[in-house]
């Protein structure tokens, strides 16, 4: 408990330490300016929602070949946190490209996968609500899961090679295509600290994904007698 | 009895089903008919411009087909527990999922050969001399659907509101397959035909990753 | 049929418990069954019946414990007969095809010939080639059966077999199990009560709420343990 407190405190004083970094210490971008300070926690959310996706793959994975029901606990919610930190990406985007660019919306590789993955994972979700008996669930969600991840790079892959030759404005250029020293370490630490905010939503959802099911024994357990 | 001989032994039980109701089939082209006519309200048919939106068009409307067709394809083993039959009577249970991929893919591709005259006629294309290159785009297209349809199908048999939950889960997972069909199939409707050979491959690509897949985990989908 | 004498099937479930979320289906299950014997399982509904014989049949694995056979060779899975509460054909086709199209997937010799004498046995002769869909539901019973002894498995498993069946049908099923359990098969089948089909048996357990609590192999009566069946 108090493990989880002290993550909870850190994950809460790095964001709010690199929300500082990314509005007063990093230097202002030559041509866009305050907007591009949006840039920060746009990619690292978007890097956070990846990671938060690949554990959930891992636990996919691993529900499959174990059945502990632990791994299931651990894909919803690394589904539900990443879903999360996806939709932040989406909002962030057109946020900052109508101002930047004067249009909300490109379909280019990154933005359009990120959509589609962001609907695969919904998907997820609504799956789950639609099947009841926990065991069965947690094994076709988790296969569900396996088949949407392994998509995601393919969904990549084409939209990449025959959407992204037509001129569209680049909305965020690659985080390492030359960023000048100070923003370097903003950039960095943003992601450190949104990586730390994942784990911890994570490790919540988890315990209450964990809470909920121990409850939903007892009550079966306690209907029978 | 093996794999591929109770896949084959399956597959033409699932066929010749068909071929005695042609329920699915003939409910699928007039669903992809509609589907087109009605697309066609959206833009002007005549202009060049069909010529670049056509393809796509068509092959969103057998996408959303597709997803209306492969539900049945479990739901009518749980009618009287065939599937368990089944399960019980193969010796590797990913033969039933081969048989399954193999009739729907036969039934897609019929719904296209058939809807291909209709197309031309209605979009002023002609296909001759590229029928070869329609075949074969047409032919692993259809393969990709059919094999992550399939297995979506196996899930969403299992859950409530199966009719809405198979395309829900269905159509972004094939985002990759629409995207590639239509570029090819755009390719070999332009003035100078050409067959984009990275798009073919790149369907192989596709259909072999989700077999695999399949391969690896469809004993698990059909557990009990 | 040939007499399967020399391959019986014994099955051994050790300590099985089936869970389905927070039910539990059969509970520290334990239970040894002899090749060759015959044994009826009674229990009220719910009890367990079922769910024992599905995972008999291989075609649900259990939760925890383990479930083995001997006598079997390849896998473990000793490739049972199996007839449940669902017919398990298809309703569109005709008898003759059902029997002809799994007597393919099993790879029995002598399709045609093998299914002909199966639908003759079973008394389907004449209606072999009527659609399943057009059946009764002692007819029905009689092709689930057919399907079940295709590839002449050493261990029948039935789940209620003769719920809703008329006397005629009746007549006829307990019958044929006779002849099935005299052939040596090891025969498994759960029962409401008991009744002409129940007194075939060599042996009979009751199950409640997902354990053995009475078996007649250790020493309670037949009627003792099918007393308070029937829920």
């Amino acid at each position: 408990m108090g493990k989880r407190v002290l993550l909870g405190a850190a994950a809460v004083l790095l964001v709010i330490a690199a929300a500082y970094a990314a509005f007063f210490v990093a230097p202002e971008e030559r041509t866009m300016g305050v907007l591009q300070r949006i840039f920060y926690f746009h990619v690292s959310c978007a890097w956070a929602g990846l990671t938060a996706f690949s554990v959930g793959f891992l636990g996919n994975l691993l529900y499959v070949w174990k059945r502990r029901e632990k791994y299931d606990w651990l894909g919803v919610s690394c589904a539900e946190v990443g879903l999360v930190f996806t939709t932040i990406v989406l909002i962030s985007g057109p946020i900052w490209a109508k101002p930047a660019w004067g249009i909300y919306w490109t379909w280019d590789a990154r933005l359009t996968s990120t959509f589609i993955l962001w609907l695969l994972y919904i998907s997820y979700l609504l799956l789950r609500t639609l099947i009841e008996e926990p065991d069965r669930r947690a094994l076709l969600s988790a296969l569900f899961g396996i088949f949407a991840f392994i998509d995601v790079p393919i969904v990549f892959g084409a939209i990449r090679w025959w959407r992204t030759q037509h001129p569209a404005p680049v909305i965020m250029g690659g985080p390492n295509s030359g960023l000048a020293p100070g923003m370097r370490e903003t950039f960095f630490f943003a992601v450190f600290a949104m990586h730390v905010l994942m784990w911890f939503l994570i490790a919540e959802r988890y315990s209450l994904e964990k809470m909920r099911s121990d409850v939903e024994l007892l009550r079966q357990e306690a209907e029978a007698t | 009895m093996g794999l591929l001989s109770n896949a084959a032994a399956l597959l033409g039980k699932e066929v010749r089903t068909e071929f005695h109701s042609r329920e699915l089939l003939s409910t699928t082209i007039v669903f992809v008919l509609i589907v087109v006519v009605l697309f066609s309200f959206t833009f002007d048919p005549t202009t060049n411009e069909s010529h670049r939106f056509g393809p796509g068009l068509l092959w969103l409307a057998f996408l959303f087909a597709a997803s209306l067709m492969l539900q049945s394809c479990f739901l009518r083993e749980q009618a009287n527990d065939t599937l368990s039959a089944l399960r019980l009577a193969v010796s590797d249970p990913f033969a039933i999922f081969l048989a399954k991929i193999g009739a729907n893919t036969l039934f897609l591709l019929m719904t296209e050969l058939l809807m291909l005259p209709v197309f031309a006629a209605l979009f002023n294309v002609s296909f001759r001399g590229r029928l070869p290159g329609i075949l074969l785009t047409f032919f692993l297209g259809s393969l990709g659907i059919s094999v992550a349809g399939t297995a979506l199908a196996a899930i969403s048999a299992q859950a409530r509101m199966r009719e809405l939950l198979l395309p829900l889960l269905l159509l972004p997972l094939l985002a990759p397959i629409l995207v590639a069909s239509t570029e090819v199939t755009v390719s070999l409707m332009a003035p100078e035909p050409f067959m984009q050979w990275k798009g073919i491959g790149f369907l192989a690509v596709f259909d072999v990753v989700f077999l695999t897949a399949l391969w690896l985990f469809g004993e698990y989908l059909l557990e009990e | 049929m040939v007499a399967a004498a020399e391959s019986s099937i014994g099955l051994r479930f050790e300590k099985v418990d089936k869970r389905y979320g927070a039910v539990y289906a059969l509970r520290n299950l334990t239970l040894a069954i002899a090749p060759g014997e015959c044994v009826a399982l009674a229990g009220r509904n719910g009890s367990g019946k079922t769910t024992l014989l599905r995972i008999a049949s291989c075609l649900t694995r259990p939760t925890r414990g383990t479930l083995s056979f001997s006598g079997v060779t390849e896998n473990q899975n000793p490739r049972a007969g199996f007839v449940a509460h669902a017919t398990m054909v298809y309703d569109e086709l005709t008898a003759k095809e059902n029997l002809v199209f799994f007597a393919k997937l099993l790879g029995v010799a002598n399709r045609q010939q093998r299914v002909d004498n199966l639908l003759r046995e079973v008394g389907l002769g004449e209606r072999k080639d009527s659609l399943v869909r057009t059946f009764s539901r002692g007819m029905r019973q009689r092709v689930a059966i057919a399907r079940a002894l295709l590839a002449d498995p050493s261990l029948l498993l039935f789940d209620e077999p003769a719920t809703g069946l008329d006397p005629e049908a009746t007549l006829w099923l307990t019958g044929h199990l006779a002849k099935l359990r005299d052939s040596g098969c090891t025969i498994l089948m759960s029962l409401h009560g008991e009744s002409e089909v129940a007194r075939l048996a060599t042996r009979a357990v009751r199950l409640d709420a997902g354990s053995v609590v009475a078996d007649t192999r250790s020493g309670a009566t037949f009627q003792s343990v099918f007393s308070f069946a029937g829920g």
